[in-house]
């Protein structure tokens, strides 16, 4: 009996251990919900997933990545070890990896100047980017070839007008 | 008797901006070299139909109003407020062709908020557009900072009469050389030192937070421009938040702070009087208009708890206000934040140093330091009148360049401009609370944009109404020019119905 009572304690510790208030907000959060209602989630721990755009800017042992989700970019401060796992940044050119990341999430960061940003604790890449091939858009290029056209006529014109 | 426009006048107006056109067109040259250099053909290919359109439709209008004759005062006016509605549409269409715009309307509402060096933006997935189309983005500030007339006096017109009602056209009735088109080649001399010292130190701070170095002198110019020319774009959505560097804080502050004095006060520092920075009306008042808002920006911060040291609290607060203050509208805050993290003494601050603006002869929009100067210096005259015996003869001066005396016309005329900037603020902000935004909120929006300041509290997106965007779009316009040739061009349309 007292095996089964010990047993039970010890379940009912695990269901309701005592987790940090940090911890109870680890969920997934968009940039939008992040930005408007910073003051309920500043220092909490959450999740925030999006495309690594732009530079991987390196500051010692640690570097700041910024995360566009489709709404906005957030800046996320990651140690330069997580940082090298990023392949693909952002741009014309290329699709950025895509990452789920963990992290204390700030309004107005202490650390930096105030801003709003997230210092990751753990991330993991959900997609790899790659390079985007820029395929030639021939309805611009026959427009072009048009337009040069009527200028030429025009030119023609010209000369025909001076004669 | 009110006359009706002749044939003639729309031919000479019909002319001269045909000129402007094909001299816009040129500038869209500079894009293309860019693209081949970054190899990106789709964005060439808009460029290049963006020139084909702009030099056969130029070309038509050289042709069909061929004429040799000289612009008259109406004439001027009409031709350069004009102008920057043309070269809106014009710029318009290959930032339209790359498909990060989702109307016609929109990419106007970005090339008027480019050429007004303004700042607001509507387009979408900045952070993949083309080097390109941001180029031609931070362009066209460049462009519009100058003055778009002011090019066409640089480059492609070579000493005519009408040369000075384009200029004074353009909200600049200062001469710092002899002749306005020495003036205009100076203000290009002052802005292309600038822009190389500009350039060079934002792409090493660049490269030192860690971005690679081609990137970090692209945005280095790019910032430059939007710096220098107090406009406000950037080549990332995060605007100056994306750089997360004190340092590139600091150069941009550095450069709009450069950019809103006047060029006449440049020339004056270049040739060695630097007393004129402290003796100038125009600084002294920039300086406690500075302080003024600032106080009233940090107390509402500082009542807000948002920003619990002085550090952070001054890199925030004073960034946004200074940008606002010079009419530059970078930011390093989301444009929510504003709303969310901000209270309403904080916002009245931004507002005002918005509404103030920089120095005449700048490249920064709004009532302007000069006129603040003048007005204050009114009041002080008034006052003096009130305490003094009344035998007593009170003459009021001020510095500027030179000592002037403080004359009636000069007041009547710089209350005129400071009363239309304050029903363009209030009129924009009317339109805004019709739509249903608050009344703080659609004042901050509003005055960023008549002032052409760019700061946004997040009313400004793809989303808002169509009006809106017009309303925003008449009144970066307006602003920028200051109304002289607003007016003009009103009087012409008038004339053209009512007159005979």
């Amino acid at each position: 009996m007292k095996k089964e009572f010990k047993l039970i304690l010890i379940i009912l510790f695990l269901v309701f251990i005592p987790r940090g208030e940090k911890a109870a907000f680890a969920q997934s959060f968009s940039s939008s919900e992040l930005i408007r209602n910073a003051r309920e989630y500043d220092g909490k721990i959450i999740i925030y997933s999006g495309e690594v755009i732009g530079d991987v800017m390196s500051r010692g042992e640690f570097a700041w990545v910024n995360i566009n989700d489709g709404e906005n970019a957030l800046g996320v401060w990651m140690s330069a070890v997580s940082a090298k796992e990023i392949k693909f940044k952002g741009n014309y050119k290329s699709r950025g990896d895509r990452l789920e990341i963990m992290g204390e999430f700030h309004r107005a960061c202490f650390e930096h100047g105030g801003d709003l940003d997230i210092h990751v604790q753990s991330l993991r890449k959900i997609e790899n980017g790659r390079m985007v091939k820029e395929r030639i858009n021939f309805d611009k290029v026959s427009l072009g070839f048009i337009l040069l056209g009527v200028l030429f006529l025009i030119w023609i014109l010209t000369l025909f007008k001076h004669k | 008797m009110i006359l009706k426009p002749r044939l003639e006048d729309l031919k000479i107006i019909g002319f001269y901006l045909g000129k402007i056109i094909l001299g816009l067109a040129l500038t869209m040259a500079i894009p293309i070299l860019i693209a081949l250099g970054f190899g990106e053909i789709n964005p060439a290919l808009d460029f290049f139909i963006s020139i084909e359109i702009s030099v056969l439709l130029g070309l038509l209008l050289v042709k069909i109003c061929q004429t040799d004759k000289d612009l008259n005062w109406m004439q001027g006016m009409i031709v350069v407020s004009l102008s920057w509605v043309i070269a809106m549409i014009f710029g318009a269409i290959p930032l339209y062709l790359s498909g990060h715009w989702k109307s016609f309307l929109d990419a106007c509402f970005d090339a008027m908020s480019g050429f007004a060096t303004t700042g607001l933006v509507l387009v979408q997935d900045l952070d993949h557009l083309s080097y390109t189309h941001n180029l031609w983005r931070h362009l066209i500030m460049f462009l519009g900072g100058q003055g778009i007339v002011v090019i066409a006096l640089s480059f492609f017109v070579r000493g005519f009469s009408g040369a000075f009602k384009m200029y004074v056209g353009e909200a600049r009735d200062e001469k710092i050389m002899p002749n306005v088109i020495n003036t205009s080649r100076f203000i290009w001399l002052v802005s292309i030192v600038y822009l190389v010292l500009g350039t060079l130190a934002l792409g090493v701070t660049g490269i030192l937070n860690g971005m690679q170095p081609l990137n970090a002198f692209f945005h280095g110019a790019c910032n430059f421009m939007a710096a220098f020319d107090t406009g406000g774009f950037s080549p990332q959505s995060q605007n100056i938040l994306y750089y997360h560097s004190l340092a590139y804080e600091v150069i941009t502050v550095i450069l709009m702070v450069l950019g809103a004095l006047n060029f006449k006060l440049h020339y004056h520092l270049w040739m060695g009087n630097r007393k004129e920075l402290i003796k100038n009306i125009e600084t002294r008042t920039l300086f406690v208009t500075i302080i003024a808002t600032f106080s009233a920006v940090a107390v509402g911060l500082a009542q807000t708890g948002i920003y619990p040291t002085a550090v952070m609290l001054f890199r925030k607060g004073f960034y946004q206000l200074i940008s606002g203050h010079t009419g530059t509208g970078f930011q390093t805050i989301y444009a929510q934040q504003f709303g969310t993290d901000w209270n309403q003494l904080a916002l009245v601050g931004v507002i005002l140093a918005m509404a103030l603006g920089g120095a005449v002869c700048s490249t920064t929009g709004a009532i302007k330091m000069l006129r603040i100067g003048i007005i204050l210096k009114a009041f002080k005259e008034d006052l003096k009148r009130i305490i003094m015996p009344e035998r007593a003869i009170i003459i009021e001066r001020f510095h500027h360049i030179k000592e002037v005396f403080l004359e009636d016309k000069l007041v009547r005329s710089a209350l005129m401009i400071t009363l239309a900037y304050i029903i363009l603020y209030g009129l924009g902000a009317l339109v805004g609370m019709f739509y249903g935004y608050p009344f703080l909120g659609a004042l901050f929006e509003s005055t960023s944009a008549a002032a052409n300041v760019g700061l946004s509290c997040g009313i400004t997106n793809v989303a808002m109404p169509a009006v809106l965007k017009v309303t925003y779009i008449l009144q970066m316009w307006a602003g920028r020019l200051e109304f002289m040739s607003v007016f003009t061009i009103l009087g012409f349309l008038f004339a053209a119905v009512k007159g005979k």
